[in-house]
């Protein structure tokens, strides 16, 4: 018995060797983070005094009195959200799976430029886009479709609340071929060429109904490995609005989403504890779409 | 009649029946492209050209003029800016070896080890693959605030290390090793560790080259550590000083090349790295599916 039980123990303590320094920054950065938000959104903090306990106010507060975001930033969101998420997964898959009808060498240069705006940083592309869209007669696009005819005077595009959340999307999508664009890709390149054929013996027509009887199904968890990336990667990105337009908030609120109004609240506002009931909001919603996409693709045994 | 062997997946070598894919690839991956042409064209460019009237897209007499501006420049001001680049190369070197590290110690112990609490880190690491890091910034301040990490060096470092996204991967990469392989190890009398170094280290090298890139790519790029962290300038790094030269940027024609040598610099280190390990990646990313 005594044998047994130190062996067990061995046993724990060498794994505990291998995973200690993973759970340790793991646990202080992420899991504390969390249940800290969660904490503090139960009450009112401005960062000098310490917290003060106010129950569910601050959340009853998001849903009854905030204006800002229930006019401008939840819309914003749902909307930005809506079209980048399931926009940019799709098209995720749809250039993964051209790439796999192609050899492999021109595959991998291919690859290599899709892949490529998704690797840039942030702050290094807000010079191109700023310089794209700038909003004077020399700016590129103004330029370009004033030579065309298309518009009259320059547009202000990124001060302009009409097209600021279009630009925002636009350049969103452009980016979005990330790390679950690269697993689809494995994922598509790794099926068994024997389904193919036995599907094509079952009575699959065209090539439609390979990638919706075939592919997909073959490559559910890859599929649900690029969704869950999807999902993060598309509230992670709302970011781009204030970088675009150089202010929190956006102009008129126009492209406010919600990271920026946490930012807002947080590090302008100095309200933490509001900050943090809208973080708190932002995990549940990102946890439950994530949810919704395992249901989606889960393996069914 | 759709054969099966007209549309294969996968093809050794071109046909002409690929011409369609061809097409819609290239006319995409061509406007995928535009703005990282842009980028270039826009660094090499004197300054007569950055301020002609209408803007040409393309570069015409290159110089690197943009680039001795950008090290001149800030030489004037305080702090060099070669100051922001050391700070970052060794603080993406730190994140990269050791969050690689870390994750495949773990992985290996996720997958291969038995112990009590196994299945609890496994899962609480897969739903942290649905956590958003910006959304809990404000209490991670003040954590690292706690641990005296700010205005340190390590401050860029020891918070990011802990990416789910590698652990999770390198565990799926561990999977694929046949337990067999490690047993008779083990009745060799290796060491989990020597079997860890000799056995394990070798096979997942795909998965910790794929781990690798996306920690360089997080800390290369990363501009928050700096901006909520750092009082000190010095300490802060070449990412956060790209945002101080793309402020107002639109009315600071002259600051527009120098800005794109920078976005530039930022920019070549990842594409040159994906270069090497893009085969790599995708070996390791066919084992990433969630189940």
């Amino acid at each position: 018995m005594k044998m047994t039980m130190s062996k067990n123990m061995r046993r724990e303590l060498e794994a505990l060797f291998f995973v200690w320094p993973f759970v340790l920054t793991f646990t202080l950065f992420i899991v504390i983070p969390v249940i800290v938000a969660i904490y503090l959104s139960f009450t009112y903090f401005n960062t000098v005094q310490a917290p003060e306990f106010i129950g569910l106010k601050n959340y009853v507060n998001l849903l009854t009195q905030d204006n800002v975001f229930m006019m401008y930033v939840l819309p914003n969101t749902f909307k930005f959200s809506l079209i980048v998420g399931p926009g940019g997964y799709i098209l995720s898959f749809w250039l993964a799976w051209l790439l796999a009808q192609i050899p492999k060498r021109s595959r991998s240069v291919l690859t290599l430029i899709i892949y490529s705006p998704s690797m840039t940083a942030a702050v290094a592309m807000a010079v191109v886009w700023l310089v794209v869209f700038s909003g004077d007669a020399a700016g590129y696009l103004n330029s370009f479709l004033l030579s065309l005819g298309v518009i009259n005077e320059p547009i202000q595009w990124t001060q302009s609340p009409h097209y600021l959340m279009y630009i925002m999307i636009a350049v969103t999508l452009w980016n979005s071929m990330g790390v679950g664009f690269l697993a689809m890709l494995a994922g598509i390149l790794n099926i068994n060429q024997e389904q193919y054929e036995a599907g094509y013996i079952d009575g699959i027509k065209n090539r439609l109904q390979e990638v919706w009887y075939i592919t997909i199904p073959s490559m559910k968890p890859q599929m649900l490995f690029g969704a869950v990336m999807a999902v993060v990667g598309t509230f992670q990105a709302g970011d781009i609005g204030v970088q675009l337009s150089g202010a929190n908030p956006t102009p008129q609120y126009s492209g406010q989403v919600i990271i920026n109004h946490i930012q807002d609240y947080g590090f302008i506002r100095y309200d933490m504890g509001y900050a943090s009931a809208v973080s708190v909001v932002l995990l549940i919603i990102v946890y439950g779409l994530s949810k919704i996409c395992w249901r989606l693709f889960a393996e069914k045994d | 009649m759709n054969s099966f062997h007209g549309n294969k997946i996968n093809p050794t070598r071109i046909h002409r029946s690929q011409l369609k894919y061809y097409l819609f690839l290239i006319a995409l991956s061509a406007f995928m492209l535009l703005p990282i042409v842009f980028m270039f064209s826009q660094a090499l460019k004197p300054i007569n050209e950055l301020f002609l009237y209408p803007p040409r897209f393309f570069v015409e007499n290159p110089t690197l003029k943009n680039f001795l501006d950008l090290f001149n420049v800030t030489s004037v001001t305080v702090i060099p800016m070669t100051r922001f680049l050391f700070n970052s190369v060794v603080v993406t070197g730190c994140v990269v070896f050791l969050s690689i590290t870390i994750s495949a110690m773990a992985g290996f112990a996720l997958s291969k080890l038995q112990f009590k609490s196994k299945k609890l880190i496994f899962e609480a690491n897969v739903i942290a693959l649905m956590f958003v890091p910006a959304a809990i910034a404000i209490p991670r301040y003040f954590i690292v605030d706690t641990l005296g990490l700010t205005d340190n060096l390590l401050g860029h470092i020891i918070p990011i290390l802990a990416m789910p996204v590698g652990l999770f991967l390198i565990k799926q990469f561990v999977d694929q090793i046949p337990n067999e392989l490690i047993q008779s190890a083990s009745i060799d009398g290796a060491t989990n560790f020597m079997i860890f170094r000799k056995i394990i280290i070798p096979v997942i090298m795909p998965a910790m080259a794929t781990v690798a890139i996306l920690a360089f790519q997080m800390a290369w790029n990363n501009t928050e550590t700096s901006e909520i962290y750092m009082n000190n300038e010095t300490l802060r790094t070449f990412a956060f000083y790209m945002t101080t030269l793309t402020g107002n940027l639109e009315n600071r024609v002259a600051g527009q090349g120098i800005a794109a040598a920078a976005a530039l610099i930022m920019f070549v280190p990842n594409l040159i790295i994906f270069i090497f390990m893009q085969s790599r990646v995708i070996d390791t990313m066919a084992h990433s599916g969630l189940k």
